[in-house]
């Protein structure tokens, strides 16, 4: 927050919100399971770039993700030259997983990124100013909703293919902002009638200032943890979308590809699909774990709701 | 009321219109039809391409083949349509006759897969609810964390490699197929603690509840061995009436409680009248067709209820005494007719089609395999269980969530406590109070669900090799043939806003809270 911001607020508003923010952080950070998944979801980024670098950038593994090598062990089964093992071409799978990885966060950073943002604009200009923009703009949205994202996914990724996975992404994040939307929406109908924005609008703020300095700071919980779970569902959209043959292509590397390519070996080499596998579901669960301890960071009635449930519950039944 | 349903429908009508036209723009503009032909050396290479113009209309600029293509959907979906043409795909077929079959295979497993989900979704979503905070609950919310986190078509290959191959080994392998004793050891402790944590209670109920769910389990499963399940499996006279007599007390005491007598009597009566049934329906069975089976199914309903009105027509609480009786009489006509489909499995191993290995893998039919009502019953089950097992995870996982949700917030409301403060049962507060009014928001969530369903489908269609839409829209983007596509998503866009619709409405008529401006 700016200096202007802050000399809106009398003194004491400034200390109070400054303390829930505070609050939230701890909240968050006392949740084992949150921290735990947090600290597994940026570990496996953080193993993959040293693994096999980013971009340029070359990382301690020294085999290529695309490179066809001597088969070592009969059936390309795991050695200590591939950990992963090899694909019947002899590429090595530990490198393509990771690379896989990599493909995998950046299409979720990107979705996730573009569609929190277009979603936020459109649920708080539709929320803030409604009448006939906020008809405009929820039509658009119930437009976009018809179609499940899988299927503007697939004809978009089936389109763009040859155009690689930035343009896939960005595509893709164009196409999953409308439960976001929706969801600020609601938030800023909810919140423009409060009195803190009469007294923005009496001291003369504009409707701009009011959207991102007034009104947006209040809705943000909900928007960090609906692009959380944005993101993870990112992850499997993603995948899915390589998995049937429409969103990453060769020879860039997709998790969801590689299980696709080897789902027929499995009985013989199951651990071209086991790694693949578990790189999907492991960053995908940890960021949902993460969203839900967010979740509960920002709202943390339900937690102290439920305790006091429990208590109660016992005695009734 | 009526002025907010035509405009909703107005509105729909536009949504459809705008969306339809962004995605007809947007496959017709990258996608050229005539690239292969272009590129051929076939020696007709400018006759072909002549005719492929001619048959997708393609000297026609891109937006007005759209509204060519929305006057075709318009003569399609107005009553008593006569002519009614969604465009040829790039063969030559007519998308308005490769519709309808692929819906039907796609409606079916939705359809499957969504009831499924919905029922199992709320029923362990209440039972974490009331189970809040137990290990139960803490196992069930992290099994559903990871079942979002799972794509289906890793469940899929999963499902394929142990769920088919390996059932179908174990099945044709053992003479006769018999389970280790590891696995029914296993079997048993995860049974009795699973069962000990949903009852929860003091440590020794818990014991108790340990002992007996893992003697059943452990008495089922040798039962199924001794008996030799897999090959020849039957419920018979005796299992039959066990399991009767247990949906009738089951039933009962959630419905009506057991204290309610009348309730109890009604359920009684219609469950003795169904097993009645079970000794003297099999030479009827036998020669059923799937129409005399609706028509016993809806008998045996409407049976069961006239039995509760009859039970309660001297005195009160008819509805209770009516929705048991009802319930009770599904349960037990649905395991009359598994007793039925049971009978008719040996002979289905037995066909040269299945050769033992009954659980398949793809495709929605076994090609060649014919059958009596029975037969091609079983055939569809080995069909479509795994793929809707795979499609229901998710939607599992969401409605467990969501059921759980609901009815903890539902508790919090002052109407339980003045129902506690009056002294209702349990079972009353749960089932009469808090799981109605529970199931009001699920309407609106069901309609989402669908829709990510319909979506989901694509992959589980794929994987499993079924003919249905998914298929369709996949081989149709793989050639960019526009029609196909369109004819696809054409029902999903309809069915998505159909739901929808009806959602608001019932959620509307369900809660009178809720104003329809």
């Amino acid at each position: 927050m700016t200096d202007k911001t802050k000399s809106d607020k009398s003194v004491k508003a400034e200390v109070k919100s400054e303390n829930q923010w505070t609050l939230i952080a701890k909240r968050f950070f006392s949740n084992p399971l949150a921290m735990g998944s947090l600290v597994v979801f940026v570990g496996i980024w953080l193993f993959s770039v040293v693994m096999v670098g980013l971009g340029p950038i070359p990382g301690i593994w020294d085999l290529n993700y695309s490179t066809p090598y001597t088969q070592v062990a009969p059936n390309g089964a795991p050695v200590a030259e591939h950990p992963f093992g090899q694909t019947t071409i002899g590429q090595d799978y530990f490198a393509m997983t990771m690379r896989g990885v990599q493909n995998s966060y950046f299409v979720m950073i990107v979705i996730g990124g573009l569609g929190t943002i277009v979603g936020t604009v459109i649920g708080a200009l539709a929320g803030y100013y409604r009448g006939w923009v906020d008809s405009f703009l929820m039509r658009m949205t119930d437009v976009f909703i018809v179609i499940p994202a899988l299927v503007v996914g697939a004809v978009i990724g089936r389109i763009s293919g040859g155009l690689g996975i930035y343009l896939l992404a960005i595509c893709l994040g164009l196409v999953t902002w409308m439960g976001i939307a929706r969801l600020v929406r609601g938030e800023f109908l909810t919140l423009r009638e409060r009195e803190f924005v009469d007294a923005a609008r009496i001291a003369g703020a504009t409707d701009r200032r009011i959207i991102f300095k007034h009104i947006l700071p209040n809705a943000v919980g909900v928007v960090i943890v609906a692009s959380t779970l944005l993101a993870a569902s990112a992850i499997l959209l993603e995948t899915s979308l390589s998995y049937l043959g429409y969103g990453i292509l060769p020879p860039e590397v997709s998790l969801g590809r590689l299980i696709s390519d080897n789902q027929s070996a499995f009985s013989n080499r199951p651990w071209l699909y086991w790694w693949p596998a578990l790189f999907i579901v492991v960053p995908a669960l940890a960021i949902n774990f993460v969203g839900d301890g967010l979740r509960e960071a920002f709202d943390p009635r339900q937690k102290r709701f439920s305790r006091r449930r429990t208590k109660e519950l016992p005695e009734s039944a | 009321m009526f002025s907010y349903v035509v405009r909703r429908i107005l509105v729909s009508i536009l949504t459809l219109l705008i969306a339809s036209f962004l995605m007809y723009m947007l496959t017709a503009l990258s996608a050229d039809p005539l690239e292969e032909l272009r590129t051929s050396s076939a020696p007709n290479k400018d006759e072909l391409i002549a005719r492929r113009i001619e048959l997708l209309q393609l000297d026609v600029a891109p937006p007005l083949r759209w509204l060519m293509w929305v006057g075709g959907v318009a003569s399609c979906l107005a009553p008593f349509a006569f002519e009614c043409t969604l465009g040829n795909s790039i063969e030559g077929f007519e998308v308005a006759l490769l519709l309808p079959p692929a819906m039907a295979s796609t409606i079916r497993l939705v359809t499957a897969a969504s009831i499924l989900a919905i029922i199992l979704g709320v029923v362990v979503g209440m039972v974490t609810a009331l189970r809040q905070n137990s290990a139960f609950d803490i196992g069930t919310t992290f099994v559903s964390f990871f079942l979002y986190s799972l794509p289906s078509f890793l469940v899929a290959v999963l499902l394929k490699e142990f769920g088919a191959i390996g059932m179908n080994n174990f099945i044709q392998r053992g003479d006769p197929p018999q389970i280790s004793l590891i696995w029914i050891i296993g079997l048993t402790v995860v049974s009795g603690l699973v069962w000990s944590l949903i009852v929860g209670g003091t440590p020794y109920r818990r014991l108790i509840t340990f002992g007996v769910a893992g003697a059943a389990t452990a008495a089922a499963l040798v039962y199924m061995n001794l008996t030799n399940f897999f090959l020849e499996p039957s419920l018979g006279p005796v299992l039959l009436f066990l399991l009767i007599a247990l949906t009738i007390v089951g039933v009962t005491a959630l419905t009506a409680g057991l204290r309610n007598r009348r309730a109890l009597i009604a359920a009684g009566i219609v469950g003795v009248i169904g097993y009645i049934c079970y000794f003297t329906l099999q030479g009827l069975f036998d020669v059923s067709t799937i129409w005399t089976l609706l028509i016993l199914g809806v008998v045996a309903i409407v049976v069961s209820v006239l039995v509760g009105f009859a039970v309660s027509y001297f005195g009160p609480d008819k509805g209770q005494v009516i929705r048991a009786a009802g319930i009770t009489g599904f349960f037990v006509s649905f395991f009359v007719l598994i007793d039925r489909f049971m009978q008719a499995w040996p002979s289905y191993m037995a066909n040269p089609r299945i050769n033992g290995r009954p659980v398949a893998t793809a495709q929605d039919a076994t090609t060649g395999y014919s059958g009596d009502v029975w037969g091609t019953g079983i055939d569809q089950l080995m069909h479509f269980a795994l793929p809707t097992i795979s499609m229901l995870l998710v939607s599992f996982a969401f409605y467990t969530r969501f059921a759980r949700a609901g009815l903890l917030e539902v508790f919090n409301q002052d109407y339980i406590r003045t129902a506690r403060a009056k002294g209702l049962s349990e079972q009353t507060i749960v089932m009469r109070h808090a799981f109605r009014n529970m199931l009001i928001p699920l309407t609106t969530i069901i309609a989402a669900d669908i829709g990510s369903l319909l979506g989901g489908a694509l992959i589980t269609e794929r994987v499993f090799a079924i003919a249905g839409m998914g298929a369709m829209f996949n081989n149709g983007l793989r050639v960019l043939d526009l029609n196909p596509i369109m004819g696809y998503f054409l029902v999903i866009a309809i069915l998505a806003i159909a739901f929808n619709f009806i959602a608001d409405m019932l959620y509307a008529v369900l809660d009178p809270r809720v104003r329809v401006k």
